[in-house]
């Protein structure tokens, strides 16, 4: 079986996919600051969970949420990176968190 | 917000191994008791999110399992669990037990 099998997911392995800019000042999410506004690759579907930002306030029976694992150029994510240009730096995103890359 | 670091400058990670204390393992046990109810008393995700609310300043001024303990009793508080004066009364209870036990 492989990853995603089955799942009906908006964004499939390889899409290029947008990471959207959005500073809400209170929550809880699993988008780190520094990745939002970047553009990555979707390596692969995780799976679909519960959505963390519901489950932090005591909503379990929440609808699942596809979770990806994007890509990302470290060079692109850090303006002043001294490794590898080939480095890469992989996160897991939630599906809404992510848009078509233009 | 204050806790998502990631890419701020801190200087060197200490990766040096360290003694977890009992009353650390006794949080982080306490913590899987309440998680693995069905239904849980709390989640992962509650935890966390009542660790990122935390004022920074107490923030920086607590060690990881003190930050556990400050979030678990917001959430118990805020879930109608425990009262703070219940909490407040137990802590009370034990700091006397101990000196009784230290004299």
């Amino acid at each position: 079986m492989s990853w995603g099998e089955g799942i009906a997911s908006r964004f499939k392995p390889g899409d290029k996919v947008h990471v959207a800019e959005r500073y809400p000042a209170k929550g809880h999410f699993r988008t780190p600051f520094y990745i939002r506004g970047k553009t990555g690759v979707v390596e692969r579907i995780c799976g679909q969970y519960h959505n963390p930002e519901e489950l932090a306030f005591g909503k379990y029976d929440g609808p699942e949420k596809v979770l990806y694992r994007v890509r990302f150029d470290q060079k692109q994510v850090w303006p002043d990176y001294h490794g590898h240009s080939a480095d890469k730096v992989e996160i897991e995103i939630f599906e809404h968190w992510l848009e078509p890359a233009k | 917000m204050h806790h998502d670091m990631g890419g701020q400058p801190a200087g060197p990670v200490n990766t040096a191994a360290h003694e977890i204390e009992p009353w650390e393992k006794r949080i982080e046990a306490i913590l899987r008791c309440m998680q693995l109810r069905d239904p849980p008393i709390v989640t992962v995700d509650e935890l966390r999110r009542g660790i990122e609310e935390l004022p920074p300043k107490l923030y920086d001024s607590l060690s990881y399992y003190e930050r556990w303990i400050a979030s678990l009793t917001n959430i118990m508080v805020e879930k109608d669990v425990l009262s703070r004066a219940e909490v407040e009364a137990r802590m009370a209870k034990i700091k006397a037990a101990r000196a009784k036990e230290a004299a």
